[in-house]
């Protein structure tokens, strides 16, 4: 049997968060989430140290999905489906 | 567990805000934001000079910072609101449009520094006495800064 390689979701949304700092770039998503459809994948980037682990912690209680999260030059980009 | 963790997170945080200085009223603005991301209401309730820092004429004012900060601590904090930290005050007002803040002045600081709500920030919802708040806190935390 083949395995089924999931292609990522299309982004529908960018949060540039850069520069903003603990608990800015969260804020900035829930706002984000707030306006968005169920389905909507929205992607933040933040260069707040904290935010990398706030934000899939958040995520999960909000019952939302985390769909990466990668370390790119001097920030992250957390990529989350907006589930309800 | 789970119901017991979900029942902590409907308790309101409570914090009492004596200090009017920006290092500690910047932190209070982080666990209020923090606590409003997660759905958990926040009662706030101002005293003494952290209530004198949300005049309406001092609210966008250099408070000064708490002593233990010295010289060093103050260049940190310079070096970090030029890089972008918004305001304490700004901090708050996004935590309010997020989520369930409730933000009221100690009817006692009121008289001590003689103001009425007209003199305070469109921030602070009300007044009323310290029995009200310890009526609101339930059975949430309480935190004093």
């Amino acid at each position: 049997m083949t395995a089924v390689l999931e292609t990522p979701p299309t982004v529908t949304t960018t949060v540039d968060a850069r520069g903003s700092f603990c608990p800015g770039p969260l804020m900035e998503l829930i706002r984000a989430i707030r306006e968005s459809q169920v389905g909507d994948v929205i992607a933040v980037l933040s260069s707040d140290k904290g935010s990398k682990l706030d934000i899939p912690k958040w995520i999960e209680k909000a019952g939302h999905r985390l769909v990466s999260l990668t370390t790119l030059d001097g920030y992250d980009e957390i990529v989350v489906q907006k589930a309800r | 567990m789970t119901d017991r963790k979900d029942a902590l997170m409907e308790e309101p945080l409570n914090l009492v805000l004596f200090s009017g200085t920006d290092d500690k009223l910047q932190a209070a603005a982080v666990l209020t934001a923090g606590a409003a991301a997660l759905g958990k209401p926040v009662n706030v309730f101002l005293q003494y000079w952290a209530l004198d820092a949300f005049r309406r004429d001092r609210i966008g004012r250099d408070h000064g910072l708490a002593p233990e900060a010295g010289t060093e601590g103050r260049v940190h904090v310079d070096d970090l609101r030029r890089a972008g930290q918004v305001s304490w005050a700004e901090v708050l007002r996004q935590a309010k449009d997020l989520g369930v803040v409730d933000i009221q002045a100690c009817s006692l600081s009121m008289d001590l520094l003689a103001i009425d709500q007209a003199d305070l920030d469109p921030l602070v919802d009300g007044v009323e006495g310290v029995t009200s708040f310890y009526l609101n806190a339930g059975a949430g935390h309480m935190v004093f800064i």
